[in-house]
């Protein structure tokens, strides 16, 4: 797909800044998330957990339980089927362990009762006995000879013989020679890294109510970012055709890539299933810490080689990335974003995903991108310093741009990569003078952008007005973007159109809102479908007038003869056309389905002051300004809203969210007191600079911006905080005692 | 245990409902009074997603027990806006766009009143440590203290 021809510049509603549709529902309390939702003769759900890192299941006795009144259902995976596909058998493994837990906080059964109180009671009356057995929780020691095998066979053919039984998957990404490109440097650095898995940290926790019917058919309501692929993930595993399950997804509060999967809602159809009833279950905070997300840690070296000048002649990278004790493919997401940013002879990223005895990774926004990126910026970064270079200028001689072989192999289109760098060398924030003890990072970012599968139905109302129906929950302000676009391509002001998210019975297939996905994907779909009904109301129009339905264009709403022969008559406005649709041939609608392509790539650069204290390692952010191409911002808030919150969830991650775990295998610090995000007090004021360089693949010029935002900051963080006390930082989160050692260790 | 027979007062509506005494403040409000606009995040007062403000307090009402409620007057997000005319603070939070999946926004207005109702003109900082127990984890609190700031200086008459 190429819109080049048809990308639109002069726009009238989008890149305004209207309001939210879904602004006063969630400003009254009105909206309805997932917990909210109650139906008569509800039971309440709760999941029992393993307390052990990796142990097997010898017996699981409910008998008390089930003996207590009020009590109406237990369950355990024996009530599942086991699903031919290898993935849906590991997504339904994580929702109920099958024979052995793999990780503290692992789903062992699933309880039903008339009230929580009694389910509580009867959870502890559930009686499993386990064998514990040796575990492993951190990446480099699970590929160490001798380490406890998590799941015994798991390595894909791309793993060479040899490797540990823990190794599932390993790639390798690059082109050019290697060895030519390191003879040719005048500097060459090598660093290994480290990162803590983090979580999402979405402020809703997983909620879900589940009713299936004893003819078969089941209602699934539930707070996700993809109500289709819920539907399949729990067809797939409860045996049930799809049809016969429709899931429709609540307003979600928060997700950025942890709400992509199930782990709650196969347990509440068991339950429903077996007890007749409707079946809710909630999440504790400490659950979703323990069995849901969080990303994977990892553990990287990265090797670069420089000349004086500051052109990179080679690059290399190995990356070993956790995603907990199911196979997962972050890490080679992680292995083609690391050299993305720049245009290179010579390049290589090899990754290696392995098991641990962790919660299966989810994805979290640009998954895979933020460590990689946060290494290889490190290196750039001190290259820079050894070698008395400007870093954003050294950027900008390295930038990719269009036409660039990319480091994992395609050749970029039209992207605003150096425009960024540029915008970010000339913003008075680079020039700004520094403190005692106070440093500045800056780092590029880099994330794929996604398109997909995607529906849209769009309805003329017999008054003019316009329904908008499309798949993909509102997660961050889409709702407007769609119903900009729709009123932008129709000509009729954005008040006049409603757009709402659809059950998976109501729309075809949508992909899940991931991928920074939406804004591109269902707006181009959305404006397809627009032309498809602006063909027909042209049509009902030239019938009206009885002319070519070819003499007929639309402008500003508004169907008008044109050219010569077209007649000389009034335009006929959208309201007109819709009032007598009956009368010219029946309801006038339009749709468009596609799997989208043409997403376009997006890059950002963060520039980042922070103070060090030297007594106690204690950090505090001075300044913060993001830089990122969004294509077209359609509603400049929400791209900025985009902006400051992902950036400020890299902040976190660097500076101090990290999964804790015991020698005992377990999680310690479940719950947000310990597992602490950044909070108001904590941040300065993010600053926002939106480029805008049109997307060719979309009408609209639109590029996803959800992602990129979350990959910079670690980078630029811990340049800002190397520079700031003198010493490398090398190992996030750079919590106080981290930045302490190294001030220390400096002398 | 026995349950206990509760009166208090909800956004100024005289309200009565009975339950056990180890129920929260906010599964009563939810699940009793049907009130669902105060959401748990944590249940541990961590998070502030459950804040309402008690007696003219900022409460986590996760960490309030229902039976505490007994005599007390209880202000939550539904009762800031009157009829269809919203509090200069919602409406504020929707022009500047302080909100994105909006889970922790009925948190976050009923603390700012609450600040607004003390101090009707505070700086940055203090907005910042105010809002410091509601965790906001989409938007970096940005437009957050900003949409404070414009509907404090609205209500300023400024
Ligand atoms: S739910 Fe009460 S503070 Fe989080
Ligand atoms: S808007 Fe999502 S947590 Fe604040």
């Amino acid at each position: 797909m190429n819109f080049i021809s048809k990308t639109k510049a002069d726009f009238k509603v989008v890149g305004t800044r209207v309001p939210r549709p879904d602004g006063v529902d969630k400003v009254t309390g009105r909206a309805m998330y997932g917990a909210d939702i109650t139906v008569p003769g509800m039971l309440t759900g709760l999941v029992l957990r393993s307390p052990h890192a990796h142990a097997t299941i010898d017996k699981i006795d409910a008998s008390k339980a089930l003996a207590l009144p009020g009590v109406k259902a237990v369950v355990t995976c024996d009530d599942l089927g086991v699903p031919e596909d290898a993935s849906l058998r590991d997504v339904q493994d994580n929702c109920l362990a099958r024979g052995k837990v793999l990780y503290h906080g692992h789903a062992v059964a699933g309880i039903a009762a008339i009230d929580m109180a009694t389910a509580k009671k009867a959870l502890k009356l559930i009686e499993v006995s386990y064998t514990p057995l040796p575990h492993v929780t951190d990446v480099d020691a699970a590929m160490a000879d001798g380490a406890p095998v998590v799941q015994e066979g798991r390595a894909d053919e791309s793993v060479p013989a040899g490797s540990h039984p823990n190794v599932t998957t390993m790639q390798e990404f690059g082109h050019g020679d290697l060895d030519a490109g390191f003879a040719k440097a005048d500097k060459i650095i090598s660093r290994s890294f480290k990162t803590a898995a983090t979580h999402q940290g979405y402020i809703e926790p997983h909620a879900c109510l589940a009713s299936v019917g004893t003819d078969g058919k089941a209602d699934l309501w539930c707070c996700t970012q993809g109500q289709y692929f819920v539907r399949e993930l729990c067809a797939g595993i409860m045996g049930m055709a799809t049809s016969q399950l429709r899931v429709t997804a609540s307003e979600i509060g928060g997700g950025f890539g942890g709400k992509t999967t199930v782990f709650i809602e196969p347990v509440a159809l068991a339950l429903s299933r077996k007890t007749g009833r409707p079946v809710k279950i909630v999440m504790t905070r400490e659950d979703v810490f323990r069995a849901t997300g969080p990303t994977c840690s990892s553990s990287i070296d990265v090797k670069i080689g420089m000349t004086n000048e500051g052109r990179i002649t080679a690059a290399d990278a190995q990356l070993r990335y956790q995603g907990g004790a199911f196979p997962c493919e972050t890490v080679s997401m992680g292995a083609q974003s690391a050299f993305a940013a720049y245009d290179l002879d010579a390049v290589r990223t090899q990754g290696w995903n392995v098991l641990t005895n962790r919660p299966k990774e989810a994805a979290y926004r640009a998954p895979g991108a933020p460590m990689a990126i946060f290494a290889v910026e490190s290196v750039v970064d001190e290259l820079c310093q050894e070698l008395g270079l400007d870093p954003l200028k050294t950027r900008l001689l390295n930038a990719a741009d269009a036409g660039t072989k990319s480091s994992y192999g395609p050749t970029f289109d039209q992207i605003g990569l150096k425009a960024t760098l540029q915008a970010a060398l000339e913003h008075d924030h680079y020039r700004a003078p520094l403190g005692e003890n106070q440093g500045r990072g800056i780092s590029c970012g880099f994330w794929f952008n996604f398109g997909g599968n995607t529906c849209v139905s769009l309805n003329l109302n017999f008054d003019g007005t316009v329904g908008i129906t499309e798949g993909n929950p509102d997660i961050g302000g889409s709702r407007a973007a769609i119903s900009m676009m729709a009123a932008e391509e129709l000509g009729i002001p954005y008040e006049k159109v409603r757009t709402i998210v659809a059950d998976t019975n109501s729309l075809g297939h949508n992909d899940v809102t991931d991928g920074s996905r939406v804004t591109f994907a269902v707006g181009l779909a959305t404006i397809e479908a627009a032309r498809a009904a602006i063909r027909v109301m042209c049509e009902r129009a030239a019938k009206v007038w009885g002319i070519d339905p070819d003499a007929v264009v639309w402008e500003d709403g508004c169907a008008k003869p044109s050219g010569p022969n077209a007649g000389a008559f009034d335009p006929m406005s959208i309201e007109e056309i819709a009032a007598s649709a009956s009368d010219t041939g029946g309801p006038i609608a339009g749709h468009y389905e596609v799997n989208a392509e043409g997403a376009g790539v997006s890059f950002g650069v963060h520039i980042a002051d922070l103070e060090v204290d030297p007594e106690t390692g204690h950090t505090q952010v001075l300044r913060y300004t993001v830089f990122q191409d969004a294509g077209k911002a359609v509603h400049p808030d929400y791209v900025e809203g985009q902006m400051q919150g992902g950036a400020v969830q890299g902040i976190g991650w660097a500076l101090n969210e990290e999964y804790i775990y015991g020698e005992d295998g377990r999680l310690e610090n479940a719950g947000f007191l310990d597992y602490r995000v950044p909070v108001a007090s904590d941040l300065p004021s993010i600053d926002t600079v939106i480029l805008e360089i049109p997307n060719p693949g979309h009408p609209y010029g639109v590029r996803g911006v959800g992602e990129t935002p979350i990959v910079p900051p670690l980078a630029a963080l811990a340049n800002a905080a190397s520079r700031a006390i003198g010493a490398r930082m090398t190992e996030l989160p750079m919590s106080p005692p981290k930045l302490l050692a190294a001030i220390m260790a400096k002398g | 245990m026995k349950n206990i027979h509760v009166s208090t007062k909800v956004n100024g509506d005289e309200m009565e409902f009975i339950c056990p005494p180890d129920e929260t403040l906010l599964d009563a409000l939810r699940g009793r009074m049907g009130l669902s606009g105060a959401k748990e995040g944590c249940g541990t007062g961590d998070c502030g997603a459950c804040t309402v403000v008690m007696d003219g307090r900022v409460v986590a009402s996760c960490l309030v027990l229902g039976a505490e409620a007994d005599g007390a007057e209880i202000t939550t997000v539904e009762g800031m806006s009157t009829g269809d005319t919203l509090h200069p603070l919602q409406q504020s939070f929707i022009d500047n766009a302080a909100l994105q999946c909006g889970i922790c926004t009925p948190g976050i207005l009923v603390a700012a009143q609450n600040l607004l109702e003390r101090n009707p003109d505070p700086s940055e900082t203090e907005i910042r440590y105010w809002l410091a127990g509601n965790l906001c984890r989409c938007t970096g609190y940005d437009k957050i203290i900003k949409a404070v700031q414009i509907a404090a200086a609205e209500m300023r008459g400024a």
